[in-house]
């Protein structure tokens, strides 16, 4: 299984930078769910799956709820939202790329130097997951829907998830389910406060919220 | 010698198969496979009207372009066969004499005077700007991986290796070509070569001015330009390298009908893209070049 890792991660790559550079809500969504289910995936390919059904269970629950339950909710936001694109993000679509591609070599200097505690399963995995943590903040910060946002952050969260899963080999089940749960929750939690923003304010541009005081109707 | 004479002769053969394609994907029965060579033989025929107020500059455009791509044709080699010149750093020459072709067409295009061609001059340098980094980032990719500067020591036995060493990187480097490929000979979705619809005219507004032999040559220099892109495409992606120099070179032909036909049809699904979007199409595929390069360096 050891040999899906690298081609896994670069994937995982591949759907950052589409994340970037798409600008139609739906696809991004979309985008987020795949890399949702290539997590999936790089869970079964850096562990041994012959001990326990420990890596199989941890993938197919990681997989269905990032492929397939928050690609739903977001979608379900997005209709009552009535958004389909990000239309004026704070930084271009090729200015991102570009500055993304710049991550991407951080990432891959950074983690070149760093000293690993144990080792590793695919010395891809750590620049991957840092490169993921970075694209995620980016995200956060240079979208102005409230949606793109939240995939800001299901990203960074991908990062974390990448991370944990390549580098420290024996984390409880326990702690690991815990952590996709609060990610369902915030997540859940997310989708109806981009509904609330939206009924009240006909949009979901985050940046015109920093204008609000005490308003009164 | 092989690679070159098989370049002149059957590039323009290409053309005819993806238009073959295209027309199987659409119903109807089509040109002759040969029809690119009769248009040719009937351009060069004709005699050939200049306006008056074009200069030498003008006239100078196909036949300088079209010498230009004959010799960067000669450096490339078919299916591990060697091309016909070869030396470390050949890769640089190659595409700059691509660089070349294209900086004479675009002066000839811009003598005319006619504000529509100019308009044409300045799309065509906009998209090749953006596909000129895709492209050497890529070979340099494969230079690294193969561990030669030359496109018949990248292109020849050693490809196989290098695809078992760094096989994602190669694979990423072949996706970005592939965009190269479609972007630098005006295919969908770039450019939509059986239009001629001004506003999304982008290499074809260029010749408009171009009449009878150099029309022809015009034409043949780009059957020659998709032949040799598609010959680095196919020389990274088909690896077979068995050391029998006919067997290589007929898989290697067979890819380039496969690439014909992967043209076609991708042009009989997709619609071109908007003229504001292309340039994200070539950025992203120069981000895949940097990729490949990044994970290359990384691991070697």
């Amino acid at each position: 299984m050891k040999d899906w890792a690298d081609p896994v991660l670069i994937s995982i790559v591949l759907t950052s930078f589409v994340l970037v550079g798409a600008s139609r809500l739906g696809t991004c969504v979309r985008v987020v769910a795949l890399q949702g289910v290539l997590l999936g995936l790089l869970t079964l390919a850096t562990r041994e799956s012959a001990q326990s059904l420990r890596a199989p269970v941890l993938a197919l629950a990681s997989a269905g709820l990032k492929g397939v339950v928050f690609p739903w909710l977001l979608t379900r936001a997005l209709r009552d939202a009535e958004v389909r694109r990000e239309v004026e993000p704070l930084v271009g679509y090729r200015v991102s790329l570009l500055l993304v591609t710049l991550m991407l070599a951080a990432s891959l200097w950074l983690g070149g130097r760093l000293p690993h505690p144990q080792a590793v399963t695919s010395p891809l995995v750590v620049p991957v997951a840092f490169f993921t943590i970075l694209v995620g903040l980016f995200v956060i910060v240079s979208r102005t829907k409230a949606l793109t946002q939240v995939l800001g952050y299901l990203v960074l969260e991908n990062g974390v998830y990448a991370f944990g899963v390549g580098v420290v080999e024996g984390t409880p089940m326990l702690v690991e389910l815990g952590v996709l749960l609060d990610l369902f929750v915030a997540v859940f939690v997310m989708g109806i406060m981009v509904f609330h923003i939206r009924r009240e304010f006909d949009h979901i541009d985050t940046d015109q919220l920093t204008a609000l005081s005490d308003w009164i109707r | 010698m092989v690679p070159a004479l098989l370049a002149f002769g059957v590039a323009p053969l290409m053309l005819g198969v993806a238009n073959r394609t295209k027309a199987i994907m659409a119903g109807r029965v089509g040109q002759p496979l040969l029809q690119p060579y009769h248009d040719l033989v009937k351009l060069i025929r004709k005699g050939a009207v200049y306006s008056r107020t074009t200069t030498w500059v003008f006239r100078a455009g196909p036949v300088v372009g079209l010498a230009a791509v004959m010799i960067a044709a000669t450096l490339v080699p078919l299916g591990g066969v060697r091309a016909l010149v070869a030396f470390p750093g050949d890769v640089v020459l190659f595409v700059y004499l691509l660089a070349v072709a294209r900086f004479v067409t675009v002066l000839a295009a811009l003598d005319t005077g006619s504000s529509f061609e100019g308009m044409g001059a300045s799309r065509e340098v906009t998209f090749a700007a953006l596909a000129e980094p895709a492209l050497l980032l890529g070979l340099a990719a494969v230079a690294r991986t193969v561990g030669g500067f030359s496109l018949s020591t990248m292109l020849g036995a050693a490809t196989a290796r290098g695809w078992v060493a760094a096989a994602p990187a190669l694979a990423l480097v072949a996706a970005a070509l592939l965009v190269v490929f479609l972007a630098e000979n005006g295919r969908i979705p770039v450019d939509d070569p059986a239009t001629h619809l001004e506003l999304t005219m982008v290499h074809e507004v260029m010749v408009l001015d171009h009449g009878g032999p150099d029309l022809a040559m015009i034409l043949y220099g780009a059957a020659l330009k998709s032949w040799m892109l598609g010959a680095l495409l196919i020389g990274l992606v088909v690896p077979v390298r068995t050391g029998v120099a006919s067997l290589d070179v007929l898989a290697a032909c067979a890819g380039m009908v496969g690439l014909a036909v992967l043209t076609g049809l991708v042009e009989s699904q997709m619609a071109r893209l908007r003229l504001v979007h292309v340039p994200n199409l070539l950025v992203g595929g120069t981000v895949l070049s940097v990729l490949a390069l990044l994970l290359i360096l990384r691991s070697s």
